[in-house]
């Protein structure tokens, strides 16, 4: 499923129109997008949690050449799924 | 962030009440959980990817005990940020 598809579906399900899902759809995003961009964090109850994580300098290599490289700092995204939505995943693969 | 904040942001800018903004970013969140329950990954762009991965059994310890136990085989979730998102996280922390 892709975000249009996302769109479509909320569409069909509430009798929006898709331009209120899709402007819906992408304010969620967004929104989502800024607040980690900011460094925060967040929640989402029954679905999972997101946070930044900071990763210091570290020498590392190019895989390919075998070049000694410095990897600068960086932060990326860490999403843990919620107890709710990994138990779903996880059971639904048994029935 | 919570999902009361994102239920406020659609109240704030689309016209919906709020009750109505609660009920559809609920239907959201709903969606894609039962997309993810069927095995399907969810791709949004300038976000991230999320992603059910099928894990065989394996060896291992717990690490409290040393034990050594079996882990089960499961079915997992996981998400992969975009490229897009990845830049804008780095791109602030140079601001700041």
């Amino acid at each position: 499923m892709n975000k249009s598809e996302l769109v479509e579906a909320l569409a069909g399900e509430n009798g929006l129109t898709y331009k209120k899902a899709e402007e819906i759809v992408n304010l969620i995003f967004d929104s989502m997008a800024a607040t980690l961009s900011e460094g925060g964090r967040i929640e989402i109850r029954g679905f999972g949690s997101f946070v930044v994580k900071d990763y210091k300098s570290y020498t590392g290599r190019n895989p390919k050449t075998g070049e000694m490289i410095e990897v600068r700092p960086k932060r990326l995204p860490f999403f843990k799924v919620g107890k709710e939505l990994r138990e779903r995943v996880n059971f639904a693969r048994r029935s | 962030m919570t999902k009361a904040d994102l239920v406020e942001n659609v109240y704030l800018k689309t016209g919906f009440s709020k009750k109505e903004s609660a009920e559809i970013v609920e239907m959201v969140f709903d969606l894609m959980k039962t997309t993810l329950e069927r095995g399907e990954k969810i791709k949004i762009a300038g976000f991230g990817n999320f992603v059910v991965k099928d894990k065989s059994t394996r060896r291992g310890r717990n690490p409290q005990t040393g034990e050594e136990i079996e882990i089960s085989s499961r079915r997992i979730l996981t998400f992969k940020p975009s490229q897009v998102l990845k830049s804008s996280i780095n791109e602030s922390d140079d601001e700041g």
